[in-house]
């Protein structure tokens, strides 16, 4: 499937002569004997929001959690294919603790460790060996993720004080500590009230500037709303993967329209 | 059709007269009450019940020898012409065999703990855990004989001067007994942290070990402490293996080469013997009873304290 071809709304400069962000070539994943990815490909590009969306059980989450890594804490499962990060192979002579703080991932629900504000966003740079200034870091990661207003006062009251929006906020700070170029969101608004959801939206938006984004979210509005780029999936295979406006106006394919317009799902 | 009709009506009757009626006060539901309110309080009337027992028993004791002998004195030498109470003798008994076990017990109980319940594959798991729980359903007269008859002459062939009868090598094997407790206690709480913070942790690019040490344990530090704090009671009430193999001296020592005679072990040789009743040897037991029952209670309220305090909420 074609998903590299230049489109009109996509950022100027951005276009498949430089190159993927990351590529997935020819995913296959199973859990035990379940087949959950087939043949999937895919280009994602940098400084872009890149969504996923499709059905439950479709495998978008399943490829998320392939592009770092994270689906092999998990045992019996199994992978074929290739997985590149600025055209280097994250799976062949690769550790995944590398591949991860490439990569950095946001949850479904959101799951501060149960430590103060300021000790979970020190948390991963200080695994990672900072030795910068750790408040400075924290102001920066805390301004990113929008939460610095809202937090400035009480660094050092318990993260679960926080609202889930808030959490959820504090979860990415945490992540781009860390300072990943790509960064995997797992349905990261689905816990969370149409307000919180408003702002963390906004927040994504932000981020594009200076990191690469894949969203997994059941909300086609949201896809509509945030990404720049949509790639639909049914039953562990990519159907369509285009410009978010495209796919949404115009899709290819049968399946996808079916999809957006909400005649199954 | 009639027929239906006519049963529906007349089950609906009756619902109507039922509903006069209080099932929950029927004499067989009262019934089930009462047995199972019987069975509760058996047990909390027989605790209160030795309580008051060992109370009782020791103002009979106290009334010959002064609590301030019986806490200042060092010498415990009951069955001896000249009579010394003091606790110190059995009290340093104990505490040595205690802190010798949890040298052994807590280390090797958190290690396996860890490695249960982060690192070992379901295969291993399975197969390690109810092993470990069986160290558990071994008698403790077959400890206290392993002690004496197979460690203490090993012990002896590189600790030059080890007595036979000695706290070192009751103090590990009271270790051993203990470890299934701290580690199948220890990885329960370990696995009650949520996966979730363990995910975002290596999400975060975090090894193995970081997060076990960084994530992993301190979310399950109330029931690790608290592990450690019941295997330690059971360690100090403990008392075959201590009477078969640390001794009957009582002897105030912190050199876990010597013999040294326990509280439990001096309990378990005074009622053996021939000690006549009412005399104030025979007294002392309570007050000895006393002693170690408060250090037990103790330390379980000390494990509920911190279970409630320490407790890191997710």
């Amino acid at each position: 499937m074609e998903t590299n071809e230049r489109n009109g709304s996509s950022p100027a400069g951005q276009g498949a002569s430089e190159g993927a962000k990351v590529r997935v070539e020819n995913l296959d994943f199973w859990y035990g004997a379940n087949h959950v990815l087939k043949d999937v490909s895919l280009d994602i590009r940098a400084n872009e929001v890149t969504a996923f969306i499709g059905p439950s059980g479709c495998g978008k989450s399943t490829l998320l959690r392939c592009l770092n890594r994270m689906n092999e804490l998990i045992p019996d499962t199994r992978l074929e294919g290739r997985v590149l990060i600025d055209g280097r192979d994250i799976y062949r002579n690769a550790d995944p603790v590398m591949v991860r703080r490439r990569i950095g991932m946001v949850f479904q629900k959101p799951n501060p460790f149960p430590k103060t504000i300021f000790e979970n966003v020190i948390w991963g740079a200080r695994v990672n060996g900072y030795k910068g200034d750790e408040a400075d870091l924290v102001e920066t990661c805390l301004r990113k993720a929008a939460l610095w207003e809202e937090v400035k006062d009480r660094l050092h009251a318990q993260a679960y004080g926080l609202s889930g929006g808030q959490q959820q906020r504090l979860c990415i700070a945490r992540t781009l500590a860390v300072a990943p170029d790509v960064v995997l969101m797992d349905e990261p608004a689905s816990a969370l009230d149409p307000i919180a959801t408003a702002k963390l939206e906004e927040t994504i938006l932000q981020l594009k500037e200076r990191y690469t984004i894949i969203i997994v979210t059941h909300n086609m509005q949201q896809a509509g709303r945030i990404s720049d780029r949509t790639a639909f999936f049914y039953m562990g295979e990519l159907i369509e993967a285009d410009a978010t406006e495209q796919l949404f106006t115009r899709p290819s394919r049968k399946r996808t329209e079916d999809y957006i317009t909400g005649r199954f799902g | 059709m009639a027929d239906s009709q006519q049963i529906s009506t007349g089950a609906k009757t009756g619902a109507h007269a039922d509903l006069a009626v209080n099932m929950l006060h029927s004499p067989k539901e009262r019934a089930v009450e009462y047995a199972l309110g019987f069975c509760a309080l058996v047990s909390v009337l027989t605790t209160l019940g030795i309580a008051a027992v060992l109370l009782v028993e020791s103002l009979h004791f106290f009334a010959e020898v002064s609590i301030v002998e019986f806490l200042t004195e060092t010498r415990w030498t009951p069955q001896f012409i000249d009579k010394h109470f003091g606790i110190w003798p059995l009290l340093s008994g104990t505490l040595l065999v205690t802190v010798i076990a949890a040298l052994v017990a807590l280390p090797i109980g958190l290690m396996s703990a860890i490695f249960i319940a982060e690192y070992a594959p379901e295969r291993v798991r399975k197969v390690l855990k109810p092993g470990l729980e069986l160290l558990a359903g071994i008698p403790t007269v077959v400890y206290g004989y392993f002690a004496l008859t197979f460690v203490t002459p090993l012990l002896q062939t590189f600790v030059p001067g080890l007595n036979i009868y000695n706290a070192l090598s009751a103090g590990i094997v009271v270790g051993v007994m203990i470890i299934p407790m701290v580690s199948s206690l220890s990885e329960d709480a370990i696995r009650a942290v949520p996966r979730s913070l363990a995910e975002g942790a290596y999400a975060l690019g975090a090894t193995r070990i970081e997060v076990v040490l960084r994530v992993m344990v301190p979310g399950a530090v109330s029931g690790i402490v608290a592990s450690f704090i019941l295997a330690l009671s059971r360690a100090i009430g403990e008392t075959m293996i201590v009477t078969l193999a640390a001794g009957a001296m009582p002897n105030l020592t912190a050199n876990p080469a010597e013999s040294v005679q326990t509280m439990t072990a001096f309990i378990v040789n005074v009622s053996l013997g021939d000690t006549p009743q009412g005399t104030v040897e025979f007294y002392s037991l309570f007050a000895v009873g006393l002693v170690l029952f408060l250090m037990t209670l103790s330390m379980n309220f000390l494990a509920n304290l911190i279970i409630r305090r320490y407790r890191e909420r997710y």
